[in-house]
């Protein structure tokens, strides 16, 4: 193990480290099984955008119109289920829908070479006011039964969800190690031009990644309606939010060409944790944000300070 | 002569990185004077600008301006003491006004930094009248030619109250009509006492400029002569003037048949034209030019970076196209780019990486990336090509730059190729690394590589060229056999076109 190369990560996991220290010192009854299994559940879908995101980010674009993205998934599941489609299909359809989404920015950003945070701006407005005006803001209610066994309380449902999301994930971090285009998705991050005289198709790489954050997209948001009882209209508002923020502070370069995801799954599971460790710690949880925003900040400059040490040991 | 002393540098040195940039510069400028600085690519012209505008600092000697010692010098700082620069490119804000970009930097502002429109649009316009341009200061500078830009730029610095002027290739992309107006705006600055360095690769048009002109060489001052006393032919061989003292390593090579060629290759983005050249296998043909000529250009040009508008391109006699670099890839064709600090390599990978890079294909099969292979690979060129690390999973970056361009060569050699391109293979690195590469590429002829080597050097040129292809306005000039290449002849002809250029109006634009 190389702990230099992986001192981002390790940082990560060491400030979550004393974080469960201090909630486990002062308020012990956060660990117990049912609170653990929430945070697990809850955390699942920002895990499966923030592994997309963390691919957008290692090649050095950003997607911000994942929430809104997020909503129409969860309400055309929502749909779909109520005219009784098995689920396997409901699935399949989820990431196709996902991926279309996430192909729009690919094409916008990857092969128009337009930048992608206005792009994915556009989008964020796009997808969410073009779901409210064809929902009129209405919660899809009475989904079937068979939908929601996933999720309702059923230990296998949440045993599955929280399965499918570690399937996705380890197959991402193997693909990102051991396939040609998860090394082409770290060159082209690190530098463009030169990913390009190795005779890599940079805008191949670029539209392909962010049709699987789209897809992601669609998993996480299936994967999260079925636990509940209606889907809201305005479902994932605040969710690029929380997956740049984790895959930032899981020691992603938000340049691009460096980060893993294990640094993401510490980066999701450290921002998850503190809002319920918050109300475990009696503080109002109204800190929640602002502790979150400090968490960021001092994942961006202890990054930079890394960085400065790394250059004047040179 | 014994005007006022404007600016005296006495055997000044710099150095990046262990390179030797400058060995000893000793330059000096009166008041009133135009001085030409002359010199080969790489002799030292930019740097000595550079320390002279304050852009880098200088390691040692001594230089002093109005009278002043300079140790400490900067960008603002050289301002205040009278130094301005203009440069090939105008370095002007395109979205603002003229009036703006005069003003910028020198303007005093009122209260609150406000802004006085009216005196700054009546400066402007006094500026450029000084210089005689008809440009209403009220212009976006974006909207103007070049010349006009340049006169803008000239403006600017005398608002500065500049002292020093410092021309560098101010004619290269104009016309005759512009460069005679230019001249005519500069004599009349000399008449105001304003010292000029004027640099420039029109040798004949000194003797109708200048006053003085002093040549550099590998970083050192070789003679500072009156104009009026020296002929071109021997400012050439002062430019020239070495022996090639590096013993090269080529070896003759039976060349074999045609495997890269050329006709009529024309790309307007890269401003190349009917380029018609071919490489026999085991061949190296040596690209010279000065800068600008248009070599990397068509270096990148074959290798699908900018768009092809005519011609085609053979490999093996097959007429192909190529429209990204992966597919020059697939064709056996490798680029070795020019700034290995910037593209040739990825300097946050480890070297093993960095080396595969190019030919993932073959390290992967179904069960993903085989890296005992890549592993493997990656040891084998490292010590093939003398690569001095500690381990392969270092970064790129913690390599000296030499060995860098071992690692970046090395990524092209995994590809097999059967053209090889490479641009300034040796710049800017040590003398041992670069006999190491010289050594390879005999290597590589022998094994029936067409090789294809742009360098500013010209002793490596003449050391390791079969043929050398004399580039110039983006077109191949004349392509000279080992046998008849002298530094003179190449750099006669590489400065040549400017001569003929210039007589036609139809000059490197």
């Amino acid at each position: 193990m190389n702990f230099n190369r992986y001192k981002r990560e390790i940082s990560a996991l060491l400030a979550y480290i004393v974080l469960l220290l201090v909630v486990g010192v002062s308020a012990p009854s956060f660990f117990s099984g049912g609170n653990l299994r929430d945070l697990v559940i809850n955390n699942a879908p920002i895990l499966l955008i923030a592994i997309g995101m963390t691919l957008v980010i290692l090649v050095g674009e950003i997607d911000i119109s994942v929430g809104s993205q997020f909503a129409v998934c969860s309400i055309a599941a929502g749909f779909l289920a109520k005219t009784g489609m098995p689920m396997p299909l409901l699935f399949v359809c989820l990431v196709l829908l996902g991926g279309l989404m996430g192909a729009v920015n690919g094409l916008l950003v990857g092969w128009l070479r337009l930048p992608s945070i206005i792009v994915t701006l556009a989008m964020l407005v796009a997808w969410r006011d073009l779901l409210r005006w064809t929902t009129e803001g209405a919660w899809v209610q009475n989904l079937p039964d068979d939908f929601q066994w996933f999720g309702l309380g059923q230990t296998a449902g949440e045993i599955l969800i929280v399965a499918i999301t570690l399937v996705i994930f380890v197959a991402f971090a193997w693909i990102l190690k051991n396939l040609n285009v998860g090394r082409a998705v770290y060159a082209v991050g690190s530098d463009t031009e030169a990913a390009r005289l190795a005779g890599i198709k940079s805008p191949n790489i670029v539209f392909g990644v962010f049709a699987v954050m789209g897809a992601l997209v669609g998993i996480a948001a299936l994967l999260n309606a079925v636990r509940f009882t209606a889907i809201p209209g305005n479902a994932g508002i605040g969710f690029e939010l929380k997956a740049v923020a984790a895959v930032v502070v899981g020691g992603a370069a938000i340049t691009g060409g460096r980060g893993t995801l294990v640094g993401t799954l510490i980066g999701v599971a450290l921002l998850g944790t503190i809002g319920t460790a918050l109300t475990f710690l009696g503080i109002n949880p109204f800190w929640e944000k602002a502790i979150q925003g400090a968490i960021i900040l001092a994942a961006l400059v202890s990054d930079v300070a890394l960085g400065r040490l790394e250059s004047a040991r040179k | 002569m014994s005007k006022e002393i404007l600016l005296k540098a006495e055997n000044v040195t710099k150095s990046y990185a262990g390179v030797h940039a400058l060995r000893s510069a000793s330059f000096e400028l009166r008041a009133g004077e135009i001085h030409a600085l002359i010199g080969e690519n790489g002799a030292g012209k930019s740097t000595f600008i550079k320390i002279i505008t304050g852009a880098v600092s200088y390691d040692g000697g001594e230089i002093e301006i109005g009278g002043n010692s300079i140790t400490e010098n900067s960008p603002a700082f050289a301002k205040t003491l009278g130094v301005a620069a203009i440069y090939q490119q105008p370095a002007l804000f395109p979205e603002l006004t003229v009036a703006e970009n005069i003003a910028i930097g020198q303007e005093k502002t009122g209260l609150f930094g406000l802004v006085n429109w009216k005196k700054r649009r009546q400066t402007a316009a006094e500026l450029l009248a000084r210089v005689g341009a008809k440009i209403n200061p009220e212009t976006f500078a974006g909207e103007l030619s070049m010349p006009q830009q340049q006169l803008v730029e000239i403006a600017r610095a005398l608002g500065a109250n500049a002292k020093i002027l410092i021309l560098d290739e101010p004619t290269a992309s104009l016309s005759e009509e512009d460069t005679n107006n230019l001249f005519r705006v500069i004599r009349e600055l000399r008449t105001g006492g304003v010292g000029m360095i004027y640099i420039s690769h029109r040798l004949e048009e000194l003797p109708e400029i200048a006053d003085r002109v002093t040549v550099l060489r590998d970083g050192e001052t070789i003679e500072t002569r009156e104009m009026s006393e020296v002929s071109r032919q021997e400012l050439i061989r002062l430019m020239v003037g070495r022996e090639i003292s590096a013993i090269y390593p080529k070896q003759k090579v039976e060349t074999g048949e045609s495997i890269f060629e050329l006709r009529n290759f024309s790309s307007r983005s890269a401003g190349i034209k009917n380029i018609n050249l071919n490489v026999r296998a085991g061949e190296i043909v040596g690209v010279a030019g000065l800068v600008g000529a248009g070599r990397t250009e068509l270096a990148k040009t074959i290798f699908g970076l900018e768009t092809v508008d005519g011609g085609e391109i053979l490999v093996r006699g097959k007429s192909i196209r190529i429209g990204h670099p992966s597919e020059a890839v697939e064709f056996g064709i490798a680029y070795l780019p020019e700034d290995r600090r910037k593209h040739g390599v990825i300097l946050e990978f480890p070297i093993s990486s960095n080396i595969t890079l190019a030919s993932l294909k073959i390290l992967s099969g179904f069960g993903g990336m085989n890296f005992r292979r890549e592993k493997e690979v990656a040891a084998e060129y490292t010590e093939r090509l003398g690569v001095k690390t500690l381990s392969i999973h270092n970064s790129v970056s913690t390599l000296s730059g030499g060995n860098q361009q071992k690692v970046a060569l090395s990524r092209w050699l995994m590809t097999k190729p059967s053209v090889l391109i490479l641009d300034e293979p040796t710049q800017g690195i040590d003398v041992g690394a670069k006999s190491e590469i010289h050594q390879l590429m005999t290597e590589l002829a022998l094994q029936g590589v067409a090789i294809l080597m742009i360098s500013s050097e010209l002793p490596e040129i003449l050391g390791m060229s079969d043929r050398i292809a004399v580039m110039s306005g983006g077109t191949i000039v004349k392509i000279l056999d080992r046998a008849e290449a002298t530094q003179d002849a190449i750099l006669s002809i590489a400065l040549g076109h400017f001569e003929n250029g210039k007589a036609n109006g139809t000059a490197a634009s």
